[in-house]
């Protein structure tokens, strides 16, 4: 498992938090629990199998939702 | 394709405003019905382009959002020919949204300040001795940096060669600059005024006490209270409901206009936008002032706070014992003092510590044959004398004789809140002195303060003795005072206070007092940037400083009514919409985007006020 904390462009609707989450939530790999989308600092945190997703996947997720993904971190569990 | 059209967004709005207001003039003063109607036809369809897209991608992941509910109305008024409508209400729209984010940007300011205090590079040394530029990422636990004159100080480490002043005011908000050499600590997002220091990094990223503070401060902004919680699973199910009805209505009255204006009437707008709003402004003027502030259930529970318990003398007090009062009953007051230093220096109490510091360099002799007599003092022999040093049951039991005037000096200084040191040499009083901590100064100012903001009881618990808790709390005016208090005791205390129905606030330091920090409602950490005190708390008063603590409790009152007023305004647009589509003739689509757009921006204005707080006495 892997933590990924992706840093997106200013949320400014709070709908898009509910759009973040279906994208991501969607992939095979995400550790649907530990998703959190946080609207005021406009990052996502979420847990990882890198064995069934990457983190490119979930940044692609993200982007065709229509959000650009500025900086993303990744550390082992 | 689509990304491209969604960058344009505010583009789209400012064309499709200008088509409109051409509409209208070619309409009223040209009396040109064509060109009216076509301007209106191509703002709409401009318009509607990236809200239907917005709307594509939101359905694509099973999310009825906003923009599905505005795309499925604006293209309803379209068909039906209504283009005054249809281009009024995107324009609206993206308008609004434009408008939204330069607001919301300004509001989130004050956090974006702290986060931007992030150092970004370091200088590593590798592996030939030289220092090369790094991005702070690649630094590692154990690694040599180099920190030049103006630089950020990248982590948190352990200074090795070279000596300078550093600025600490990303840590504790004091901008006095700290003299650091070989062998001091320094943090991480502080910046060294001048010299040059090499450093090993101790703890870096994340782990670093700046990092601790931002990772707080961003998971607190975007921390949500019950109340919150509620309004997000309800706007989750709020949508397409709004959604379902317009559905009914139209099935029912076969009224389609009316369909498609309850689409547009029935958007959450300002609710679900309200309420974080007022946290994120109230918690970034906290980070401004020195207060950290760990979500909105701390700063609803803060603002309604009955009590506040401080756990011990020392948070009051500078908590630094000093010699406030001698006597001196000797003529050799050199050699007396230089054989109370050399028993004192032995010991590591509190008191024998004070008055160390006090007397300062003189001659040390050895001390033999010590004998510590538990809840007396010490008993040695020094250069042949007999020297006792402690309170006076250990006078007593060493059967030395107190005069009439040495009584009197030993009453008045008890009255004073001394705690007492005599001095003996050879069974003879040689000297007194009182030892007392000092009230920290504003303290007072600050207790008023609190109390003027509502706060009905203050109340000490302290290890002290009763005495010294008393005339704390006379002086300061304190609601209650205990002294001989357990941290067990203190905790029992507080659920006494609780079971009676008080909301209790704790001051504490976060280390001895966790369990009461965990039990009352609100855990206040007068933390000197420590990671337990930052951890453990709800609210973290940087650098100890004591006088935030009044700014910190009007702020989160004054927070918690900002998040009230928005609720209220959020509903009362809808109820009001709502009813004045049954109740009125005029309401339609237009007028509806216009209030749900000016509601939202009218509780981020009112949120931003927060920025702004300060305490007005």
């Amino acid at each position: 498992m892997k933590k990924a904390t992706i840093q997106l462009e200013t949320l400014t609707c709070p709908t898009c938090m509910l759009k973040i989450e279906g994208a991501v939530k969607a992939l095979d790999g995400i550790d649907k629990e530990s998703l959190n989308v946080s609207f005021n600092s406009s990052k996502v945190k979420v847990n990882f199998d890198d064995e069934k997703v990457s983190i490119k996947d979930i940044e692609n997720a993200i982007d065709k939702v229509g959000y650009e993904v500025k900086k993303t971190q990744v550390k082992e569990l | 394709m689509q990304k491209f059209i969604l960058g344009k967004k505010n583009n789209i709005a400012f064309i499709s405003g200008a088509l409109i207001i051409i509409a209208f003039t070619s309409h009223y003063a040209f009396h040109n019905i064509n060109i009216a109607i076509w301007s209106l036809v191509i703002a709409s369809i401009l318009g509607v382009t990236p809200i239907a897209i917005q709307a594509y991608q939101a359905l694509k992941v099973k999310v009825v959002s906003i923009d599905v509910l505005v795309t499925i109305a604006v293209t309803g008024a379209f068909l039906i020919q209504n283009f005054e409508e249809s281009a009024i209400v995107t324009f609206l729209f993206l308008f609004g949204a434009y408008l939204e984010q330069r607001t919301l940007n300004k509001t989130r300011s004050a956090i974006k300040e702290l986060i931007e205090m992030a150092p970004e590079s370091a200088l590593k040394q590798t592996e030939n001795g030289e220092f090369e530029e790094v991005e702070v990422d690649e630094v590692d636990v154990g690694d040599i940096l180099l920190v030049k004159t103006g630089a950020k100080v990248p982590v948190d480490g352990t200074v090795l060669t070279g000596e300078g002043h550093i600025n600490e005011a990303s840590i504790t908000g004091e901008s006095v600059p700290v003299g650091k050499k070989k062998g001091s600590q320094v943090y991480a997002g502080t910046i060294l005024e001048n010299g040059t220091i090499q450093i090993v990094a101790d703890r870096v990223g994340e782990d670093t006490t700046f990092g601790k503070i931002i990772e707080l401060v961003e998971e607190a902004q975007d921390s949500k209270s019950e109340t919150e919680r509620f309004i997000d699973r309800f706007s989750k199910y709020y949508t397409p409901a709004v959604l379902v009805i317009a559905f009914i209505v139209w099935l029912l009255s076969r009224d389609f206009e009316l369909a498609i204006t309850i689409l547009v009437l029935g958007c959450p707008g300002a609710l679900v936008i309200g309420v974080p709003i007022s946290n994120v402004a109230g918690i970034g003027n906290g980070a401004r002032h020195g207060v950290l502030l760990k979500g909105s259930e701390v700063i609803h529970d803060f603002s309604k706070v009955d009590t506040i318990v401080f756990d011990k003398t020392g948070t009051l007090t500078i908590g630094n014992p000093k010699v406030a009062d001698k006597e001196i009953y000797a003529e050799n007051v050199d050699e007396v003092f230089a054989y109370l230093a050399s028993v004192e220096n032995e010991s590591d109490h509190p008191l024998a510590r004070a008055i160390v510091e006090y007397i300062g360099d003189t001659k040390l002799y050895t001390v033999e044959k010590t004998d510590v007599v538990k809840g007396g003092g010490i008993v040695a022999h020094i250069d042949g004398h007999r020297v006792a040093v402690g309170n006076v049951a250990l006078l007593e039991q060493e059967n030395i004789p107190l005069n009439e005037k040495a009584r009197a000096d030993i009453a008045r200084f008890e009255a004073n809140g001394n705690s007492l040191v005599l001095t003996a040499v050879d069974g003879e009083l040689k000297v007194l002195m009182g030892i007392r901590d000092q009230i920290r100064p504003g303290v007072k100012e600050d207790l008023q303060k609190l109390k003027k903001l509502g706060v009905k009881n203050l109340i000490l618990l302290s290890g002290d003795n009763q005495g010294t808790v008393d005339l704390v709390a006379n002086e300061l005016g304190l609601t209650e005072a205990h002294g001989h208090m357990l941290p067990e005791d203190k905790s029992a205390y507080i659920e006494e206070l609780q079971a009676k129905g008080q909301i209790v606030a704790f001051v504490g330091d976060g280390v001895n007092d966790s369990p009461s920090l965990a039990l009352a409602q609100i855990g206040i950490a007068m933390g000197g940037g420590t990671d337990v005190a930052i951890e453990t708390s709800d609210i973290v008063l940087m650098n100890s400083d004591f006088s935030r603590l009044p700014h910190a409790l009007g702020l989160t009152k004054a927070t918690a009514l900002n998040m009230r007023q928005n609720i209220v305004i959020a509903v009362g647009v809808v109820i009001i919409l709502l009813a004045s589509l049954i109740f009125s003739e005029w309401m339609n689509m237009s007028i509806g985007m216009l209030a749900h757009e000016l509601s939202i921006l009218v509780v981020i204005l009112n949120g931003m006020r927060l920025l702004g707080y300060k305490l007005k006495y």
